[in-house]
């Protein structure tokens, strides 16, 4: 067994910065995991407390059942592979995929013949002899991933494992973590600040802000309802619309001049009420004439997104983003109007979606 | 091309070559005399001879002192290499209270407190440590002279190294040492290469603090030796001290080559002296 | 991020940091604060006061400042500093960066070579080369210029050493500035030419203005190490005379050679305080460099 629990975990650092505040997280045996956040949420904090890089100041880790908390990093038994990789530059592939073994003090020609096996297994046979300057940004990430293998962890600990590949390469090796970790069973978490990244590589995903989880589930989860504001508007390659509203009578919300259906959420709440009334770029309709139960606005900025087209209108209701098919003429300057799809309609209040 | 511009060209072509003479001018005679048949203090073609060098090798007391000179040269060396990384290290990776003071501190002092301002005290320490006409207080009177500067500059080096390859070895269960061992020492071997070669010719050149503390010529280095071949009355053995000077000087050209074309040369403020 | 990436703590790092310390402790830091102890003695090597010296305050200071013999002692160091390391090592170090600094090829190492031997030559070897050089019957500089028999380091023995130890210092001049002039923008130079400035004016309103703080870098380092050289003293043992004893041989020769240990060190505390107040500026420099992103004269790299 090798889950990873989290309790009520918190880092604060000397100078009283809080890092960590009160982490509370279950992470299930054989599960690709996600720590989501912008930069200086406290992701990479966590993911180097899992590892023992860094010291909890409250809480506890629990790997596989056992409360590792107070043990030094070599002793949990958890791999790590670094952002920018961390081979060591002096050691040839095989040396550094053998250093683990090393380390374990297995014997030189045991720990090469295991580290070419493993190497085998990720397609790095031609390169053993190579050093890691020789080794372009994805061959490296290999050599990284079969290191972290080569002393069979109960658990990855993965920090930005594709930010420092270009553009191609990282659709390539999302691929080849996904179907790795796969093959592996093995319980591993990364850290990223790429919502995409997140959705496309986790079985769930945890998204932080200021040191907390905001919320825990899977990637449809999050990105159909998230829980919060901070999600919702942190998720989704075009960031959602929430637009500040009041609800009125039939399940209709009021945003500005228009009245748009309030979704699933609207029953629950009182005509009168406040919310933010959040729908997707991509579950809204765009029309170009008048129509019921829509935004309107001006097409102010067409954005080609390929396939698609992202539309900006700018309205009395205020500035609302469309995904409009690619066979759809639109030109700016014109009036158009946005129909939201009610059953991907969310509603929040104080901040919280209701449910 | 203007009239103007030409002179100028002139101007400058001139001002390189007399700058080679000025430069090149007093080395002829090191060129020289050591493969001339007869030399004298006049730097002259040579007819071509190696004998000098063959009587260089038969006496005893010239080769002597070029072998004192490296055993004070390695053993500053091994110091004050092994003692700075130590501390340079543990300054740039742990946070120790007043570390930065210290450091500056420690660099401000070594340039005050130089062999010539100190000789006095340094004297009386030996003195007192019953370390006059010992090596062994010549090595260690230079490797406190030349530690702060070589802390100062390798603590630049591991501060350049990224922390993470550290930090992976130790998620592995690398225990400290072994972090030193397998990992530090190889990624900040071009600092270790320059300060071992920069501390090697610094004692190799080292006249002052030799002259000092040792007394017997059979412990004196070659820097002291040399002094004394020509200042003790009599006729200077030209041939001698041509071939000698060469054979002394030759160590050092060779390592600042080595480290300039192996790491790029790389000086810091304070790297000579 | 201070943080501790081995593992060391504090605990290991301080055993780390303790044998250099101690030695330097011992070596350097001691030996500092006992001259200033022994300078306000009568401490001899031999006779009475060797074996019970008397503290006499700052006797041996006044009698240094009294002394005609300090007095011509430090003017002559003045004139060896200034000469040869402010005005001639500098100057020509710049001379030969900025005559070099477009320029690749043979011609430009060759010219960087021969600088950079003359620097890294063992003393006794370059100091015997100028008394080879310098000699008065057969030395190579007199059948140059005709003038045999003239005894240049008994004649002009000031000048003379000044010359030597600008030859011997010139490379860290050179390559410093040579590492400054990498960093002066190229197109402030450009936009200086297309205005039609001439090299002098190029130099003064871009280049310098640029590269002050590697000057003043190069010109307190160079001076502190040639007011504490000791090589003059291989090339005239301080003679003829008194006509070349600088502080540090009249420091030598008062100490050690007659023994007056108290009084050399009482001289020596004055020449601490010299080097202090050159190496309190420089240190203060080095800190506000040290504050900057980049560090860059500190660590420069010769092109």
């Amino acid at each position: 067994m090798s889950a990873i629990d989290l309790v009520r975990l918190s880092k604060v650092y000397p100078g009283g910065v809080t890092a960590l505040d009160g982490v509370e997280l279950a992470i299930a045996d054989g599960e690709f995991f996600a720590l989501l956040g912008p930069s200086g949420c406290g992701k990479t904090t966590l993911l180097r407390t899992i590892a023992g890089l860094e010291e909890a100041t409250g809480g506890a880790v629990l790997i596989g059942g056992d409360d590792v908390t107070a043990l030094p990093p070599g002793r949990r038994d958890v791999a790590m592979v670094f952002q920018d990789y961390a081979l060591f530059p002096h050691m040839t592939v095989t040396d550094n995929i053998a250093y683990p073994l090393r380390i374990r003090q297995v014997g030189g020609a045991e720990r090469r013949a295991k580290a070419a096996g493993t190497a085998g297994e990720l397609g790095l046979d031609a390169l053993l002899e190579r050093r890691p300057a020789q080794l372009s940004g994805g061959q490296q990430q290999r050599v990284a991933l079969a290191r972290a293998m080569a002393c069979h962890p109960r658990a990855f600990l993965l920090d930005e494992p594709l930010s420092n590949l270009d553009a191609r390469m990282r659709l390539e090796a999302r691929t080849f973590l996904k179907r790795l970790q796969r093959e592996l069973r093995i319980t591993c978490v990364f850290v990223t600040h790429d919502q995409a990244e997140a959705l496309a590589l986790a079985d769930r995903v945890a998204g932080m802000e200021d040191g907390r989880v905001r919320q825990v589930g899977t990637p449809a989860e999050v990105f159909r309802r998230p829980a919060n504001t901070f999600v919702a508007s942190f998720i989704g390659s075009t960031p959602m619309n929430l637009l500040e509203g009041e609800v009125r009578e039939g399940g209709r919300v009021a945003v500005g001049p228009a009245e748009v259906p309030g979704g699933p959420g609207a029953g629950a709440l009182a005509p009168g009420d406040p919310v933010v009334y959040g729908v997707r770029p991509e579950y809204l309709t765009y029309a170009g004439e008048p129509t019921g139960g829509a935004f309107s606005g001006e097409v102010t900025v067409v954005e080609n997104l390929g396939s698609a087209q992202l539309v900006t209108l700018d309205g009395e209701s205020g500035s609302i983003q469309v995904v409009v098919d690619e066979d759809t003429e639109v030109a700016p300057g014109t009036a158009a109007w946005a129909v939201p799809r009610p059953d991907r309609v969310l509603l929040y209040r104080d901040g919280a979606l209701v449910p | 091309m203007s009239p103007r511009r030409f002179l100028a060209v002139i101007g400058r072509y001139t001002l390189i070559c007399l700058l080679l003479a000025f430069f090149s001018l007093p080395l002829l005679w090191l060129a020289f005399a050591p493969f001339d048949r007869a030399p004298g203090v006049a730097a002259s073609l040579p007819s071509f001879t190696l004998d000098n060098f063959r009587e260089l090798l038969d006496n005893e007391n010239a080769l002597r002192s070029l072998r004192n000179s490296l055993v004070l040269a390695a053993g500053t060396g091994a110091i004050v290499v092994t003692l700075a990384a130590l501390a340079a290290y543990a300054l740039s990776r742990v946070r120790l209270p007043g570390r930065d003071a210290l450091l500056y501190a420690l660099l401000l002092l070594s340039s005050i407190v130089t062999g010539t301002a100190a000789m006095v005290p340094l004297f009386n320490l030996a003195y007192e440590l019953d370390l006059i006409d010992s090596q062994l207080g010549v090595i260690l009177v230079l490797s406190g002279g030349l530690l702060p500067s070589a802390v100062f500059i390798l603590k630049d080096f591991t501060d350049a190294t990224p922390r993470s390859y550290e930090e992976s070895a130790r998620v592995f269960g690398a225990s400290p040492l072994q972090i030193v061992r397998h990992i530090v020492v190889p990624l900040i071997r071009p600092g270790l290469a320059t300060i071992a070669v920069w501390s090697v010719a610094q004692v190799w050149g080292n006249f002052l603090i030799p002259f000092l503390l040792l007394r017997s010529p059979e412990k004196s280095p070659a820097a002291v030796v040399m002094y004394t071949f020509y200042t003790e009355g009599g006729q200077p053995d030209l041939a001698l001290i041509s071939t000698f000077s060469l054979l002394y000087s030759l160590p050092v050209v060779a390592m600042f080559l080595f480290v300039s074309s192996r790491y790029g040369f790389r000086f810091h403020g304070g790297i000579k002296h | 991020m201070a943080t501790d990436a081995a593992g060391l703590g504090r605990g290991r790092a301080a055993a780390f940091v303790a044998p250099a310390l101690l030695l330097i402790a011992a070596f350097l830091v001691f030996p500092a604060l006992w001259t200033v102890y022994l300078g306000a003695t009568d401490y001899q090597l031999t006779g009475l006061a060797a074996a019970d010296p008397q503290v006499t305050g700052l006797d041996n200071v006044e009698r240094a400042l009294d002394e005609e013999e300090f007095t011509h002692s430090l003017g002559l160091t003045l004139q060896f500093v200034i000469g040869s390391a402010v005005l001639g090592q500098a100057v020509l170090g710049f001379a030969i960066a900025w005559l070099l600094r477009e320029r690749g090829g043979a011609l430009r190492r060759l010219v960087e070579g021969l600088v950079l031997l003359a620097w890294i030559l063992p003393s006794s070897v370059v100091a015997f080369l100028w008394i080879a050089l310098l000699d008065r019957d057969d030395g190579t500089l007199n059948s140059l210029l005709g003038t045999p028999g003239t005894a240049w380091l008994v004649e002009h023995p000031m000048a003379s050493i000044i010359v030597f130890n600008i030859w011997r210092g010139t490379a860290f001049s050179m390559m410093l500035y040579a590492a400054a002039l990498g960093t002066v923008s190229p197109t402030q130079l450009e936009t200086a030419r297309l205005a039609g400035a001439s090299g002098w004016q190029q130099l003064r309103d871009v280049v310098f203005p640029a590269i002050r703080g590697h000057i003043l870098t190069n010109l307190l380092l160079i001076s502190l190490w040639t007011f504490n050289d000791f090589t003059p003293f291989l090339l005239t043992n301080g003679g003829p005379g008194d006509e070349t004893e600088m502080i540090p041989v009249f420091i030598y020769k008062t100490a050690i050679f007659d023994g007056e240990l108290g009084y050399g060190a009482a001289l020596s505390v004055l020449m601490l305080l010299i080097n202090l107040v050159i190496a309190l500026v420089y240190v203060r420099l080095l800190r506000r460099r040290d504050r900057a992103p980049k560090r860059t004269a500190e660590v420069v790299k010769s092109p």
